[in-house]
């Protein structure tokens, strides 16, 4: 059973953690400053808590007060031992927003413990794949979701053969290693792959200017892979040859945007722009929907019983509202939540993944991602 | 629950208050229009455009008065309701109902606006006598749907994130009960008798029925048409012929409406529409049903006998509601 006090009334509260580093890299004043496209601009426990504020009256109906216990831990040996103490005061419900490593490493850490995770910003595929764990639910999408939708969205426009342009981060490898696996899916022709370096030193300008880097080749696209950002936005409108860039700038699959005006999205920005004083991005949304999910299961199965709640959550018969238009649910194979993804610029969203034509024997939102007979994932053996 | 703003003493008038001349029946069809912030006016025989009458931005739901002679808008980004003199055809007021209104209600006597507002999760009673607002009660995030009962005791919210239909007593102006429906609840239809409450499930995919004694939902009707998948079917207008016999439901982007037997809970028939079904009404005969479709800008025109598309009709962009004055 999970901790449940009686507050007041005959409600009782259901108490979700929530665990970050203090010093993430992510979160440094430069690049929050900077805005990248599909990047966080803020600590996501704000989407968390627009989540919490949704629930008084469906919680209320249930007769369950949600509430939040944030914990941010200043070193990586602290995280498992935070996860204990959450356990030991009858927290099971815990979101993670860590870097993929981290989320790894503890997932492992934690799976003899009566615990459910929700990884709310990792996006690397291999926590899908190899490092999946079965207490680990995944809201933010994989890369492979990200480059799938990218993917089709080139194909459906004819626009198939691709420049790439790549850095060189472990995460950009990633990114490239799951751009091929959709450019392979949907018959993207990768013309090649240049990697670059961000600097102006002259020696080296085969590697830092987009000019050069783009040249002697014809191509439909660009798609620059940068795991963080910088590079990236210097790419469109700098390229050889008069073509749309797109990947980690340009035009950018995301999983939520604050221009989106569709399914509700005006009311939920709204509300989180009044809530943290910033638009909300993908990040924020994965928190979000982290607790969507918690309220929606509590609320449904009028339970609080750990098992029960992770049953349904995992089972086919969940459905959530993303405000995306779709039902969402999550993948039994894997613990990824299914969902649009949105193909997004600067301030627009120009369409939403899967697009027509690109059908799947059972749900059509599984044709971004990892499916069943492709993944990686068992659950037994990690 | 909290109550919002002051409760003024109701005041009953023997009188009705906008007691204009009789409205005569013009047999125009008003569609409003979320994108270009107009009301498109059709003469339901011709269906030629009589004209466009301007509102405040993003007009959606829209109901007349209790003779016909006036038609309320409710105008969201406008953050008001206007209202159109039905023989005039323009805008002759402009309320200041809270901001942004979706839908709402008129009570039976005509007097009272039962307004939800989407962005405040507000369900705002405006008097439309002293054109006041009279109470505000707070309700679950996103309130669409809102329907007073004849017997002018209930308002009835649909709350779009909590999934909930919120049951408010107009006299203490409380939350008598938080009735957990399906997913995203949007509009409602009440049987003729006033036992049963319909409320359909976007995202769910259903209806489901409240039995308005217990307020418990006590069944669902799930739509299936062929061809289309779950997710694809999300059932939002409603409407009931005046014998309780049978319901019309707008399946949104499965493209169709679904005809339902009441009684049985069967549904008998899905007749194919335009793009994203929302809006539905039935003529005062009840043999002709006109739906507006928000993805493909028109307006299909059903003959509810052969239930057969007679005729499609462009309107403005984005058509939300429309309706009938016969």
């Amino acid at each position: 059973m999970l901790s449940l006090s009686t507050a007041y009334c005959d409600e009782k509260t259901l108490v979700i953690g929530y665990l970050e580093l203090e010093d993430d890299s992510r979160y440094i004043e430069e690049r929050m400053d900077a805005r990248y496209q599909a990047q966080p601009w803020g600590r996501p426990y704000a989407g968390a808590e627009v989540a919490i504020k949704e629930s008084r009256f469906s919680g209320s109906a249930a007769g369950v007060k949600f509430e939040l216990k944030r914990q941010s831990v200043s070193a990586r040996g602290a995280l498992e031992p935070a996860v204990k103490s959450f356990n030991e005061q009858g927290i099971q419900l815990i979101l993670l927003d860590l870097p993929a490593d981290d989320v790894s490493a503890l997932a492992k850490a934690t799976r003899d413990m009566n615990v459910l995770l929700f990884n709310i910003g990792a996006t690397d595929n291999t926590l899908r794949q190899q490092q999946c764990q079965p207490h680990l639910m995944h809201t933010a999408p994989s890369d492979a979701m990200l480059t799938d939708a990218l993917g089709q969205f080139l194909v459906s426009r004819k626009w198939r053969e691709v420049l790439v342009l790549k850095g060189p981060k472990p995460g950009d490898s990633a990114l490239l290693e799951s751009l091929e696996g959709s450019a392979k899916r949907f018959g993207l022709e990768l013309m090649d792959a240049r990697e670059f370096v961000l600097g102006r030193d002259p020696r080296n300008r085969s590697q830092n200017n987009i000019s050069l880097l783009t040249a002697n080749e014809d191509y439909d696209a660009v798609i620059v892979l940068d795991s963080e950002g910088e590079f990236a936005r210097s790419v469109p409108y700098q390229t050889q040859k008069p073509r749309p860039v797109a990947g980690s700038a340009g035009l950018v699959p995301d999983w939520w945007h604050w221009s989106f005006d569709r399914f509700g999205a005006p009311q939920l920005n709204g509300r989180f722009t009044k809530h943290a004083e910033r638009p909300m991005t993908g990040y924020d949304w994965a928190a979000w929907i982290a607790v969507k999910t918690i309220v929606e299961a509590v609320v449904r199965t009028s339970s609080s019983d750990f098992n029960k709640l992770v049953d349904y959550m995992r089972g086919p018969d969940i459905v959530l509202d993303g405000f995306k238009g779709k039902r969402l649910s999550y993948r039994s194979w894997d613990n990824q939540l299914r969902q649009p993804i949105l193909l997004t610029t600067y301030n627009w969203v120009i369409d939403s993944a899967p697009f027509d034509g690109f059908l799947h024997t059972t749900n059509n939102l599984d044709t971004l991602g990892a499916d069943q007979k492709d993944s990686a994932c068992a659950f037994s053996k990690n | 629950m909290k109550i919002y703003a002051t409760l003024l003493v109701f005041i009953f008038m023997a009188f009705s208050v906008v007691s204009p001349l009789s409205a005569k029946e013009t047999g125009y069809l008003f569609i409003s229009s979320e994108k270009d912030h107009i009301v498109t006016v059709l003469d339901s025989k011709s269906l030629k455009k009589v004209t466009d009458i301007k509102t405040a931005e993003r007009p959606r739901g829209m109901e007349f008065n209790p003779d016909y002679s006036l038609l309320y808008v409710a105008c969201g980004d406008g953050d008001s309701i206007d209202v159109i003199d039905v023989e005039k055809l323009e805008v002759i007021d402009s309320l200041d109902v809270g901001e942004d209104p979706e839908r709402f209600d008129l009570s039976p006597d005509g007097k009272l606006l039962y307004v939800s507002n989407e962005d405040d999760g507000l369900l705002t009673a405006f008097d439309l006598t002293s054109k006041k607002i009279i109470a505000q009660v707070e309700v679950g995030e996103e309130p669409e749907g809102v329907l007073a009962t004849p017997d002018g005791k209930t308002v009835y919210v649909a709350s779009e994130v909590a999934n909930l239909v919120h049951v408010i007593d107009t006299q203490s102006w409380e939350l008598r009960a938080n009735i957990l429906v399906g997913n995203r609840p949007r509009r409602f239809a009440l049987t003729p008798d006033g036992q049963e409450l319909w409320v359909s499930n976007e995202l769910g995919g259903s209806v489901s029925l409240i039995d308005t004694e217990t307020n418990e939902v006590n069944n669902e009707i799930v739509f299936e048409p062929k061809g289309f998948r779950k997710d694809d079917i999300t059932p939002v207008g409603m409407t009931m012929t005046r014998n309780g016999k049978t319901a019309y439901v707008t399946l949104g982007r499965a493209n169709h409406v679904a005809v339902v037997d009441v009684a049985s809970r069967e549904v008998e028939d899905y007749v194919l529409v335009g793009r994203r079904a929302w809006g539905l009404t039935l003529s005062r005969d009840e043999e002709t049903l006109y739906v507006t479709n928000g993805l493909s800008d028109d307006m299909s025109i059903v003959d509810t006998a052969s239930l057969k598309v007679r005729q499609s009709v462009p309107v403005g962009r984005v058509p939300y509601t429309v309706v009938l004055d016969d």
